[in-house]
């Protein structure tokens, strides 16, 4: 593959400014993840898989500021009973994070796991490389190539609680690279929190291997600072009767862009990826979603909703693949935009691809306004209308956040939404 | 209480001029029901008086109590104790019916001042309001009006009305898509509400809802205009001949 001059230039550019960690067993992956950046180049603003999203900031030499926020209220996820691992401008802040021995469960991080043999050589970089056919996703490569830290967790029976990764941001500049694997070995159990803003711009890489019947259950709140720029990825591959859910909450950011990548691989399994995020003017959103379908009887769902106001710009670009013999698949997917005003917009690619006969996949992909008749209904019974339009905007979110499975995680989720509609309103 | 003057209402897209001098006087305690054939402005009356977008006033007056509606939101004009019992009962998907009658009970409460009304408390009130109109846990627990039968709606309607104990109460065409029983369960529900403080409009096609709530006056609307008062054998005259004869007379 040859790349245009400019692409090299832009590419090089910012490979110039990075430096390769030592890393003993990764070594191999990471010269092999920058020779796949080399060869696809970094994205550009006429790739077709950016067309909605501008990388130029993703992608430059140097992270532009986000001034830190103090969002004034407890972290999301506090009231829960978790083990917590915080991240401080991409850096594992040991006194800030609990013990990490649990039972079921071993967690080190990537920057200290430095031996050659090591059970994560099997996967890092590997489901990245993975995902990078038939969509190019340089940025993961370059991730896997300089991702300064991480963690690796392996997960052999039933983790009894949550873990939490924390991402505090507290330097305007900084730039950070995280990369975790996660693998659940047959039968394994693990439900994953993450939350806050990481840094200026943060890259994060999550590799999660689920095996025969593990479940892996994920909650995310992306951080509120305003100015912050994020460019995340998930890859994932599914074994049999395995299930994948991960959730993802975000309010605010000036840039973000969640590609969940998913592998179906094993029979009957299960994958759910939803998404809320609300927006309010500086604010552009994309989720990029590209599910796999390559097993019999698996089920596939994607949903996605926004809530946008003032120039505040959602995208989405959801695919599901159906191979050849992934008969009985049953895929759904819905994308959603709630434009509270006429400034704001949400672009949409919804796409299927079916090779399977026997399959039954549906999609869909709307864009409105609040309903003025169950506004006016609502306001007639007394409620005013800053109250009645956060009501209604909370029921069209509904269907995203109630695909979180834990009710006190769903609980805590809605009240984050609660407060920021309140904060947001009028 | 409910004192309208001379209302003179028109669309505000169109150059459609519906309520052509509406006059009525509604005293606290009386039941009030306006008839008339289909399209005469009965239903855009009521949204008028609860602040309905898409209309423009362009005469007249219309006040609840010293209150003028014509000055106030929609939500103001509920907290003042305005009520209306809708034609089209709205379905909001992702809200249930539960929490949008405390919230709408709590949101009334603290507009005029008072304390919001405990969980439990509530709890105990909408179960026994809603056990006399026969609604069952489960269209509590239910989206607001979501997959409710037409008659579930118009009861619900009453539900609302029950819990929110308004002064002003519009029912326009409550009885329409009800079969005989559903409709004695609604006016049972709307008797029961009947008081000193409370005054009525009810608007209707039929004689036959007038037989379970009745009247204190009737009248007669037509063409955007109430062209005809008078007590309850008016409605009778309509059922009777109907609004032929009335129509020519006034003609
Ligand atoms: N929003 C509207 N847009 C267009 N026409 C309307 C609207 N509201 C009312 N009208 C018209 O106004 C007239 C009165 O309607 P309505 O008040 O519904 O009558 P009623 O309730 O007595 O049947 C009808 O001709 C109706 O078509
Ligand atoms: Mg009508």
């Amino acid at each position: 593959m040859t790349q245009p001059a400019v692409s090299v230039n832009a590419t090089e550019e910012r490979l110039a400014g990075l430096d390769m960690p030592a890393g003993g067993w990764s070594k191999p992956a990471r010269h092999d993840a920058l020779a796949r950046v080399r060869a696809m180049g970094l994205p550009q603003r006429r790739d077709e898989y950016w067309k909605y999203t501008r990388p130029d900031t993703l992608v430059a030499a140097t992270a532009p500021k986000a001034a830190v926020f103090d969002p004034r209220e407890t972290p999301v996820f506090d009231g829960i009973d978790r083990l917590k691992i915080v991240f401080q401008d991409g850096v594992f802040d040991a006194a800030a994070s609990d013990d990490l021995r649990e039972s079921g469960v071993t967690i080190e991080r990537l920057s200290e796991a430095q031996a050659d043999i090591h059970w994560a050589a099997d996967l890092y970089g590997r489901l990245e490389t993975r995902g990078q056919t038939p969509v190019a996703r340089p940025l993961a490569a370059l991730n896997t190539a300089f991702a300064s830290d991480g963690v690796l967790i392996r997960v052999s029976g039933a983790c009894a609680r949550p873990i939490n990764l924390q991402y505090h941001h507290g330097a305007e500049h900084s730039d950070a690279m995280l990369h975790h694997v996660i693998k659940l070995e047959q039968g394994a159990a693990l439900t994953l929190l993450e939350n806050g803003p990481a840094a200026a711009r943060f890259n994060k890489v999550m590799e999660v291997d689920v095996a025969d019947g593990a479940s892996f259950h994920h909650v995310r709140a992306q951080g509120r600072d305003h100015e912050r720029r994020a460019v995340t990825h998930i890859f994932a591959r599914l074994g049999a009767q395995s299930v994948f859910k991960s959730f993802t909450l975000t309010a605010n950011g000036v840039l973000t862009r969640n590609e969940c990548v998913i592998e179906l691989t094993g029979d009957d399994a299960v994958a759910h990826v939803a998404g809320a995020c609300v927006g309010d003017g500086d604010f552009h959103h994309d989720d990029t979603v590209f599910v796999t379908h390559d097993a019999v009887g698996c089920e596939s769902r994607q949903v996605f909703k926004k809530v946008l106001r003032n120039g505040a710009t959602g995208v989405f670009q959801g695919k599901i693949l159906v191979k050849k013999d992934a008969q009985k698949t049953d895929g759904y997917q819905i994308s959603q935009s709630l434009l509270l005003d006429g400034d704001s917009q949400f672009l949409a690619k919804p796409e299927l691809e079916i090779y399977a006969d026997d399959v039954a996949c549906s999609h869909g992909s709307t864009s409105g306004a609040i309903d003025e008749d169950a506004l006016f209904y609502l306001r007639s019974r007394g409620v005013p209308h800053g109250d009645a339009t956060n009501l209604l905007t909370l029921a069209f979110l509904a269907e995203a956040v109630d695909e979180i499975e834990n009710q006190a995680l769903r609980d805590e989720i809605l009240g984050r939404l609660s407060g920021w509609l309140e904060r947001h309103s009028g | 209480m409910l004192s309208i003057k001379n209302l003179q209402v028109k669309l505000e897209d169109e150059d459609k001029q519906i309520l052509k001098g509406v006059d009525l006087e509604i005293e606290a305690g009386k039941v009030h029901a306006i008839m008339g054939p289909n399209g005469s402005g009965k239903s855009t009356l009521s949204y008028v008086l609860s602040g309905k977008d898409g209309y423009e006033v362009t005469g007249g007056t219309a006040s609840l109590g010293d209150q003028d509606l014509l000055d106030l939101e929609p939500e103001e004009r509920a907290a003042a104790g305005l009520f209306l019992a809708f034609q089209y009962p709205v379905e909001i998907p992702g809200v249930g019916n539960m929490t949008f009658l405390r919230t709408a009970v709590n949101a009334q409460r603290k507009a005029r001042g008072q304390d919001e009304m405990s969980a439990a408390e509530f709890l105990k009130v909408v179960r026994a309001r809603a056990k006399d109109l026969k609604i069952d846990a489960e269209m509590l627990k239910r989206p607001v009006n979501v997959g409710f039968s037409g008659g579930e709606k118009k009861r619900n309607e009453i539900l609302q009305m029950a819990m929110l104990e308004p002064k002003m109460c519009i029912l326009d065409e409550t009885d329409s898509g009800l079969d005989v029983d559903a409709m004695k369960l609604v006016a049972e529900g709307v008797n029961a509400l009947r008081s000193e403080g409370r005054g009525f409009l009810v608007i209707t096609h039929y004689q036959r809802l007038l037989d379970h709530i009745k009247p204190d006056v009737v009248h007669i609307m037509a063409d955007g205009r109430i062209i005809k008062s008078g007590g309850p054998e008016l409605a009778l005259e309509v059922e009777n001949n109907g609004y032929a004869d009335i129509l020519a007379e006034v003609a």
